[in-house]
C-alpha cells in the first residue's frame, strides 16, 4: 500500500455541485515514483479528482497535500479558500487567505508541481508544437522584458536551453519530425503524445494523465505505456492516470484506486483490485446484494 | 474550354434569388417606400420594387455564375475556400506571384502621391523585378526598401498626402495596438479609443495645466494609457468573449462621457485647443514662435514653409511606428508573447501550466493601450485641437475593422490594412475632384456621349466622403467570404536547434 511519506496525499475529499454529491470522502495516497491508476466507471468522479489537484476545483471539503520537492504543498489552499467568520480575528490566517484569493490560482499547482493532461486534447492549436512546449516553460525562462526586446545574452542562454529541453521532450515523446508542425495539424496519436512532452516541459513531480489512450490503436497504446515507463524509471517523475484500457491499466500501475459513485470502493496492487467483488460489481453492474451474497 | 459535368441548377438559384429578394422588400419596404415629408409621408412602392427586382436579378445571376466556377478552374479563385491561414516560416520559399504583384501596386500607388506618374510606375516595376530576383534575403531588402522610402516620402509628397499619411500612420500604431489586445490575447476591446482618448487628452491637458511638452508628454501619455488598461484590465479578468466586449465598449463611453462632461476640467465638448506641435531640440517649427524657442527656419535661414510642421511629425511619428513594429515583431518570439497566444488558444491549459492569467491578460491589455496612447500624443499635436467627438464608438469599430481586415495577430496585414482604410477614402475624395477635371481637358478627343457618361459617373464620386462606411461593409462582407482569417496568412516561426543563432 501506500509508503509512510507519500507524495500526494488526498483525505476526505468531498466536492459538492449544487444538490450532487460528486465525491464523497475520498482519501487515498500517491507513493513517489510509483504509477497509480484512478478508474471506475463513467460517472465515478474520477476527473473530479483530477481538477481538485491540479487546483481547477476548489473542493467542498477534505485536503490535498503535495509534498513536493523543495516545500509542501495545500493545493486548496494556493487556489485560495473561503473566508469564515473566525478568520476575521485571526489576521494572519485571513491575510494569507486573501492573499491567495487575490494572486491564487491553478497556475500555483502546477508551479508547486503538478502537471496535468486533459481528456478532450488541448493543446495550442494554432501554435507549432515547439512553441507549445516553449509556452509551457514559461516560468523558467527570462521573462524580462527589456532582455527579451533587446535579447541580452542571458535571454538568449535561457531562450537556448528551453530549445534544448524542448527538443529533448519531442524526441522522448517521438515528435521530433513535428516540431515546427501546427499543433492543430498533428494526427490524433501525436497530439496526445504532444501533451504529455508539453506537461513534462513544466518540470512535475507528478504528472496526472487523462485518459492517455483514449482514441489510440493497440500499436499506440503499446508505444505509451513504454513511455509511461520511461518517465517513471528515468525521470523520476510520479503518474497518476485516469484510464479505460484496463490492459494498459493493469499492466503499468503499481497501485490502483477504484472509484464508484464519488466514493473509493477499493484500492491496492492491480490484482488485488482484479478480483475484487465490489470492483466487479461496479463494473458488471451485479447487484449488491447478489454480489455480497 | 474545360467541360462542364454538371449541369447549371436554375432552380436553386431561383429560389435563392427569390428568398433574398424578399429579405429585400422586407428591409427596403419601410426605408425607400415610405417618404417623409413634415408630419406626413408618402408611400412610394414603386422603390422597393425596384430594389428588390436588382436584388432578384443580381443573387440569380451571382449564384449562377458561382456554379459556373465549381467547374471551371480558371474560375476557381472566386470561390471561397477554406486556405490555410496560419503556416509555419519554411513551408513557402518563393514568393507568390500575387504578393510580387501586389507589392508592386502597393508601390505605385504610394509613389503616385509625389504626383510624378512616370517615376512611380517605373518603381513599381523595379520593386517586382526585384522581389522575383531575390532569394532569401528578400525580407531585409523589403524592409530596408520601406524604411528609406518612408523616411524619403515627406520631400516628396504634397502637404494635402502628407497629412493624410500621418493619419494613416496613427491608424497603423492604433492598429498595431489592439492588434495586442484582440490579435495575440484574443481579447475581444471594442473600446480601445477609450486609450486612444486618454494619450490625446493626456498631453492636451498635460500641457494646459503642467505645462508639458510634446517630448515629456508622448512616455507619459502612453505611461498613462498604460495605466487605464490595466484598471480597465482587472474587472473584466474573469470574462470572455461577448461579455468582455461589452464591458470594454461600455469602458469606451466612460472615458468618452466623462471627457464631455467634466466641463470645469476637460472643457467639455469646446475640447483642449492651443496644442503645441512637437519641437525639435528647442527650434519650433511655426512662424512666430510660441513656445518661447527660436523658429527652425529663422535658425537654419531658409525661408518659412507651412509644410515643415507636417514633415517634423510625419518623422517622429514614422520612427515610432517603425520601432512600435520591430518591439510588436519581437514580442511574438519573446514568453511574454507566446504567453499572448497560448492563452488565445486555450486559457485552462495555460493555467495548467503554471502561467499566471492575471497577469498575462493584464500587460496585453497595458501594452495594447500603451501603444494607443501614443497614438493619441500624435494625434493631439498633429491636431492641435481635440475634442470628444473624435473619440466615439466609430472610432473604435474603424481600428477593430483594421485588425480583422488585416488579420488577427498579423502585424503586416494589419499594418496593410490601416494604409487601405485610410488612404482609400482619401484617394476617392481626391479622385472625385481631380476626375472632372481631366474629363474636362480631353472633351475634344472624346465622343461627345461617352464624354457625357464619364462626367455623370465622375459627379457621382463627389459626395463618395459619405459613402465610406458603406465602402467598410462591403469590404467586410467580401472579406468574411473569400479571407476569413485576414488579408494575410498569419506566419509562426520555426525553430531549429542545429544553428546556434536561432535561438536569438
Amino acid at each position: 500500500m501506500t509508503t509512510p511519506l507519500p507524495l500526494l496525499s488526498v483525505s476526505s475529499l468531498m466536492m459538492q455541485f449544487g444538490g450532487i454529491l460528486a465525491l464523497n470522502d475520498v482519501s487515498f495516497g500517491v507513493a513517489p515514483n510509483s504509477i497509480t491508476a484512478l478508474i471506475g466507471p463513467n460517472g465515478a468522479g474520477k476527473t473530479t479528482v483530477f481538477n481538485c489537484i491540479t487546483g481547477f476545483y476548489r473542493a467542498t471539503n477534505g485536503v490535498i497535500t503535495l509534498y513536493g520537492r523543495e516545500k509542501d504543498t495545500n493545493i486548496g489552499q494556493i487556489i485560495g479558500e473561503k473566508l469564515s467568520v473566525v478568520d476575521f480575528i485571526q489576521p494572519k490566517i485571513l491575510l494569507r487567505k486573501l492573499y491567495y484569493k487575490m494572486f491564487g490560482g491553478s497556475h500555483l499547482a502546477a508551479r508547486s508541481g503538478v502537471a496535468r493532461t486533459f481528456q478532450n486534447i488541448r493543446l495550442f492549436k494554432d501554435m507549432t508544437s515547439l512553441e507549445n512546449l516553449l509556452v509551457a516553460q514559461h516560468t523558467q525562462v527570462n521573462r524580462n522584458l527589456l532582455s527579451g526586446l533587446f535579447k541580452t545574452p542571458s535571454f538568449n542562454r535561457a531562450e537556448q536551453l528551453a530549445l534544448e529541453n524542448a527538443y529533448h521532450w519531442l524526441s522522448v515523446c517521438g515528435l521530433a519530425d513535428d516540431a515546427n508542425r501546427l499543433a492543430g495539424e498533428l494526427p490524433y496519436g501525436h497530439q496526445r503524445r504532444l501533451e504529455i512532452a508539453r506537461a513534462m516541459c513544466t518540470k512535475p513531480t507528478l504528472i496526472c494523465l487523462d485518459e492517455p489512450a483514449a482514441g489510440l490503436n493497440p500499436n499506440e497504446t503499446e508505444a505509451l505505456s513504454v513511455l509511461i515507463h520511461t518517465l517513471k524509471n528515468d525521470y523520476h517523475v510520479t503518474v497518476l492516470l485516469i484510464e479505460h484500457d484496463m490492459g494498459l491499466v493493469m499492466s503499468i500501475s503499481d497501485h490502483v484506486v477504484v472509484l464508484d459513485h464519488g466514493e473509493v470502493i477499493a484500492m491496492g496492487s492491480p490484482d488485488s483490485v482484479k478480483n475484487d467483488p465490489a470492483v466487479i460489481s461496479a463494473y458488471l453492474g451485479i447487484e449488491e446484494e447478489a454480489a455480497n451474497s | 474550354m474545360e467541360k462542364i459535368h454538371k449541369p447549371l441548377d436554375f432552380i436553386l438559384a431561383f429560389k435563392g434569388a427569390f428568398v433574398a429578394s424578399i429579405i429585400a422588400l422586407l428591409l427596403f419596404g419601410p426605408i425607400m417606400g415610405l417618404v417623409l415629408s413634415g408630419y406626413d409621408y408618402q408611400a412610394e412602392l414603386q422603390r422597393p420594387l425596384i430594389a428588390a427586382v436588382v436584388v432578384f436579378v443580381g443573387r440569380f445571376l451571382f449564384s449562377l455564375l458561382f456554379q459556373f466556377a465549381q467547374h471551371e478552374p480558371r474560375l476557381q479563385w472566386m470561390l471561397p475556400r477554406k486556405t490555410a491561414s496560419v503556416w509555419v516560416e519554411g513551408e513557402q520559399v518563393e514568393s507568390k506571384q500575387s504578393v510580387r504583384l501586389f507589392s508592386a501596386m502597393t508601390a505605385i500607388t504610394v509613389l503616385t502621391l509625389t504626383g510624378q506618374f512616370w517615376l512611380s510606375v517605373a518603381g513599381g516595376v523595379v520593386l517586382y523585378l526585384l522581389l522575383s530576383r531575390l532569394g532569401k534575403r528578400k525580407h531585409q531588402v523589403m524592409v530596408a526598401l520601406v524604411v528609406i522610402l518612408g523616411l524619403l516620402m515627406p520631400f516628396f509628397a504634397t502637404k494635402f498626402w502628407l497629412t493624410v499619411l500621418i493619419a494613416a500612420l496613427i491608424y497603423v500604431l492604433l492598429g498595431l495596438g489592439l492588434n495586442i489586445v484582440v490579435g495575440f490575447a484574443g481579447l475581444l476591446d471594442l473600446g480601445f479609443v477609450a486609450f486612444y482618448a486618454v494619450g490625446a487628452y493626456g498631453y492636451g491637458l498635460g500641457h494646459e495645466y503642467l505645462g508639458l511638452s510634446f517630448w515629456a508628454a508622448l512616455p507619459l501619455g502612453a505611461l498613462m494609457a498604460a495605466c487605464f488598461g490595466a484598471i480597465l484590465g482587472f474587472p473584466v479578468l474573469r470574462m470572455h468573449g461577448d461579455y468582455l466586449a461589452i464591458v470594454t465598449l461600455g469602458f469606451g463611453e466612460i472615458i468618452r462621457l466623462v471627457l464631455n462632461n467634466w466641463t470645469e476640467f476637460t472643457h467639455g465638448p469646446n475640447g483642449v485647443s492651443a496644442i503645441p506641435p512637437p519641437t525639435l531640440f528647442g527650434l519650433e517649427f511655426s512662424r512666430i514662435p510660441k513656445q518661447g524657442g527660436t523658429p527652425f527656419h529663422e535658425f537654419f535661414g531658409i525661408s518659412y514653409d507651412s509644410s515643415f510642421r507636417y514633415i517634423f511629425i510625419y518623422l517622429i511619428l514614422f520612427i515610432i511606428v517603425s520601432l512600435m513594429i520591430a518591439v510588436v515583431t519581437r514580442l511574438r518570439n519573446m514568453p511574454i508573447g507566446r504567453a499572448w497566444e497560448a492563452l488565445r488558444e486555450d486559457e485552462i491549459a495555460c493555467r495548467s501550466l503554471g502561467i499566471n492569467h492575471v497577469t498575462v491578460k493584464l500587460s496585453a491589455f497595458s501594452m495594447g493601450a500603451m501603444v494607443g496612447g501614443l497614438a493619441g500624443v500624435f494625434f493631439a499635436a498633429y491636431q492641435g485641437f481635440i475634442n470628444p467627438s473624435s473619440f466615439t464608438f466609430f472610432e473604435s469599430a474603424l481600428i477593430l475593422a483594421i485588425v480583422v481586415l488585416g488579420g488577427l495577430g498579423s502585424t503586416v496585414g494589419v499594418i496593410i490594412a490601416a494604409f487601405i482604410l485610410t488612404i482609400l477614402p482619401e484617394t476617392l475624395r481626391y479622385l472625385a475632384t481631380e476626375l472632372p477635371k481631366a474629363i474636362d481637358s480631353m472633351s475634344d478627343y472624346l465622343p461627345s456621349f461617352l464624354h457625357n457618361t464619364l462626367s455623370t459617373l465622375s459627379d457621382g464620386l463627389g459626395d463618395i466622403g459619405s459613402y465610406r462606411v458603406l465602402i467598410f461593409g462591403v469590404c467586410m462582407v467580401l472579406m468574411m467570404i473569400w479571407r476569413p482569417r485576414g488579408l494575410l496568412p498569419i506566419q509562426r516561426r520555426a525553430y531549429h536547434l542545429d544553428k546556434p543563432g536561432d535561438a536569438k
